[in-house]
């Protein structure tokens, strides 16, 4: 295809003889979808259109590869790192319309759905059947499950049910030729490559998700939340591993730390104990006999660690309330500042600490405030740095901040992302994560997926070109920069 | 635990096979030599097995790196003695199958329906592409969603992609008490019985055999005794599930078939030798029919774990023939990690 002599007009004709109505050319309009949840970064898209039936958007994948017209997928556009920022020259492929819920299996425990449906609407539909669906990301209520597969989704309740990948059993796909095809099935596995698991956390750039199987879980019988404030944030993580060590598989284990705590009970007033400088949250469900065993040996291993305070939620109302500081964490602190900036490393456990105090000796040296809030049980931190972006240089500084932060979770064996991706956002600290010669496969399998590169291009994964011109070395994981310093 | 990083050595060997153009046959414990298309006697093997021992083992991290060629029965010795265990309980095939093998085969036991597969608890793979280097996808971390999930498209490639070198896994705590019931029950009535228990039990396993439905509790002591006194049945041995999972009890099988269907699908309930994973897994020994014909148009797929001669010869595909596109970017992947076509060319699918 000679991309110079492309007719702009025609393929806007073209897109329209697809969708009908379901366009938007307009500045106004095309405004609404500048961003994803990672509001520093916008850019219009040049066109927005709203398919609603597979057979649509078969048409609009052959017709911008055949051009070669950038496609960029988006579900909600809750995602956090920029996956669904739009493309200046491309389509900008709402799945908003796939919004039904197709059907529900009570026999198999599953779920057929659309892309468009909201994680939250999921569990809210069989929630009579006395079942749900594990995944719970904060933004539940509003990001699609098609975004979900897109980023990998975790939540507070990964530790013991896992990813989306853990729970979704089937996908319907749009190749860039607009040819269907299904990856996983009904059953337990599937023959060849595990191409389901790839299509995870693959953030739209190895095909267009149009329809999701997803496994449903029965409802537990019995849950609570037990809260316990520590003097010491130090203190607070070892007895995360204690738990671990104890033999004891919490649903949700969370930590937050003093600014956290202080902004989400200013917020909320969930009851957190505002003198304390770390707090956990840790979630129990199952069986009713099971659980009273379970919470007598986590009240233990919490005393023996010497928590200030130890409190537990039975009821529903109670459980919901102490949750609610946690999960308002992020507009919690969002009233400290005009600005925050969330972070999304993971790390070994066993280095919170260290971890932390390197965060708290980058917050001096950018004097920039930062907040802690932490999926304890699986490593998944989320720093939340607090700027202004009205201060000329600020939100850079805050950008600055968040890349030595990535760079401290590879130092110590962790990763960049743990469950919001990469996007634009963090596409730089992919060049430190990762040698030229693991990007090379990783551009190896968007091309054995999508030859031409039309699906969100220029994100996720760099190219060996930028990393070059980003000058970062590349930092085996777990070797350290300060290896004298002090760990535990 | 012997342990030693041959890493740099088995790096040497793949160049020269990737310079000299001479496919590799890769070699852990050789226990499941029986399983995909055999090797060409051209081949050169590739032995992994002195590359072993654990790199990193924290209990309260719950993750567990080991090279590739480490036993997997000194991997779950070294579980047990930490109260923990690998959740998707690999078959240990001759008890001489290694986690390298294990993770390229991807193989699942009984446990599989209520803990998760193989892939589900790969966090990370260290591998030797057809590049010659030594790459590093995923972590030593639950969570990581930066660059493409490299390690589970690992899982279950059938060493046709590159030579694993060392595996991160997930672990977790082993149960305090597990015990096993056989409940009298017909094959028509055994789905819903364990639709029943299902709910309000805690079961780890769950196969159907000769009009029994064998189950087994695992949990704390308290939970396990309140579901015992909910069902049926009388306890039996738990080694029932080894002998499944190692498939000892086919043995005398000549041609067996493992089906994956949904749990309460009706396919194959005749007929099934061992209807495991709760329904989801039918095995089928010695069939008089190609399961295949009898799965068109459901979801599912058939695999002719074991064969004989007349099999091969007769050219029946081992493992569900992919279909276009599926076929085509399975090559273009393979293409990608092993342009060069050295590793295990064959064993999965024959033009893999």
């Amino acid at each position: 295809m000679d991309t110079q002599n492309f007719d702009k007009k025609d393929f806007i004709d073209r897109l329209s003889r697809i969708c009908g109505e379901h366009i938007i050319t307009d500045k106004p309009r095309l405004a609404v979808y500048e961003a994803d949840g990672l509001t520093a970064k916008k850019q219009l898209p040049w066109v927005v259109v709203l398919p609603s039936s597979i057979s649509q958007v078969q048409e609009i994948a052959c017709l911008c590869n055949h051009f070669e017209v950038p496609v960029v997928a988006r579900g909600a556009g809750t995602g956090l790192s920029g996956g669904a920022t739009p493309h200046a020259e491309g389509v900008l492929l709402s799945l908003a319309r796939f919004n039904r819920i197709l059907s529900v299996d009570t026999e198999n425990l599953l779920a057929r759905v659309e892309p468009g449906v909201t994680n939250l609407a999921i569990s809210e539909k069989v929630k009579d059947l006395g079942l749900y669906y594990a995944p719970d990301p904060s933004s539940q209520v509003a990001c699609s499950i098609g975004g979900n597969v897109a980023e990998n989704s975790g939540g507070v309740h990964c530790l013991k049910y896992g990813l989306t990948v853990h729970n979704v059993r089937k996908l319907k796909v749009i190749s860039p030729l607009g040819e269907l095809y299904e990856l996983g099935s009904e059953a337990f596995d599937s023959a060849g490559y595990d191409l389901l698991a790839l299509m995870h956390g693959s953030e739209g750039m190895l095909g267009i998700v149009v329809e999701v199987t997803v496994k449903l879980l029965p409802v537990p019988e019995a849950v609570c939340v037990v809260m316990a404030g520590f003097d010491s944030v130090k203190k607070a993580a070892i007895a995360v591993g204690d738990i671990i060590a104890a033999g004891i598989l919490p649903a949700g284990l969370e930590m937050m730390d003093k600014p956290a705590i202080r902004a989400a009970e200013a917020f909320v007033h969930a009851g957190y104990p505002t003198d304390a400088e770390a707090l956990l949250l840790c979630e129990l469900d199952g069986i009713d006999a099971e659980l009273e065993t379970q919470l007598g040996a986590l009240k233990q291993v919490l005393e023996n660690n010497g928590a200030m305070t130890v409190s537990t939620a039975h009821d529903s109302e109670n459980r919901a309330r102490l949750w609610m500081g946690r999960k308002a964490a992020f507009p919690a602190v969002g009233r400290l500042a005009p600005d925050y900036y969330c972070m999304d490393g993971t790390i070994p456990r066993r280095r919170l600490a260290f971890v932390l105090d390197g965060i708290s000796r980058l917050s001096e040296q950018y004097s920039l405030a930062v907040a802690n809030v932490f999926h304890a049980g699986d490593g998944n931190l989320h720093p939340l740095i607090l700027y202004d972006a009205n201060h000329p240089g600020e939100l850079h500084k805050a950008e600055q901040f968040g890349a030595r932060i990535l760079e401290l979770c590879i130092e110590v064996g962790g990763t960049i992302t743990g469950e919001h991706g990469v996007g634009i956002e963090k596409i730089d600290q992919m060049c430190v994560q990762f040698s030229t010669a693991e990007l090379s496969i990783f551009h190896g399998i968007k091309s054995a997926f999508d030859e031409n590169g039309i699906l969100n291009p220029g994100k996720a994964v760099p190219t060996l070109h930028r990393c070059a011109e980003f000058g970062a070395m590349h930092v085996r994981r777990g070797e350290e920069k300060f290896p004298e310093l002090e760990r535990f | 635990m012997r342990s030693k990083d041959q890493g740099k050595s088995l790096q040497t060997q793949v160049r020269s096979a990737i310079k000299q153009q001479s496919p590799l046959t890769i070699e852990g414990g050789s226990s499941k030599g029986f399983y995909g298309y055999p090797p060409s006697h051209e081949l050169v093997q590739l032995d992994v097995s002195a590359h072993r021992g654990v790199i990193d083992y924290e209990p309260a991290e719950l993750v567990l790196r080991v090279r590739a060629g480490t036993p997997l029965s000194e991997i779950s010795q070294l579980l047990r003695e930490n109260n923990q265990l690998l959740p998707f309980e690999p078959p240990d095939f001759e008890a001489k199958a290694t986690i390298g093998g294990e993770t390229a085969s991807g193989l699942s036991g009984p446990r599989r329906p209520y803990a998760g597969s193989a892939r589900d608890f790969v966090l990370g793979v260290s591998l030797i592409t057809g590049s010659g280097d030594i790459l590093e996808f995923g972590g030593q971390v639950m969570k990581n969603v930066a660059g493409y999930d490299v390690s589970r498209l690992i899982t279950g490639s059938l060493g046709t992609l590159g030579v694993i070198l060392d595996v991160s896994l997930k672990v977790l705590p082993a149960p305090e008490v597990e015990i096993t019931r056989a409940i009298a029950v017909s094959r028509q009535e055994f789905q819903a019985l364990l639709q029943s228990m299902q709910r309000e039990m805690p079961i780890s396993a769950a196969a159907f055999e000769n009009g029994y439905l064998n189950v087994r509790l695992s949990g704390s002591e308290a939970a396990v005794s309140a579901a015992e006194q909910k069902i049926d049945g009388d306890e039996t041995d738990g080694s029932y599930w080894d002998k499944l999972n190692t498939l000892e009890c086919f043995s005398g099988v000549r041609n067996l078939w493992r089906v994956s269907v949904a749990p309460a699908s009706k396919l194959f309930l005749e007929d099934a030798a061992v209807i495991d994973w709760g329904g989801g897994l039918r095995w089928l020994a010695d069939p008089a029919y190609d399961p295949r014909q009898a799965l068109a148009g459901n979801d599912g797929h058939a695999t002719l774990v074991k064969y004989d001669e007349k099999s091969l010869l007769s050219g029946i595909e081992i493992f569900e023939p992919l279909t276009e596109p599926l076929l085509s970017i399975h090559q273009k992947l393979k293409q990608q990690f092993d342009p060069v076509g050295i590793f295990n060319p064959g064993r999965m699918y024959r033009n893999i």
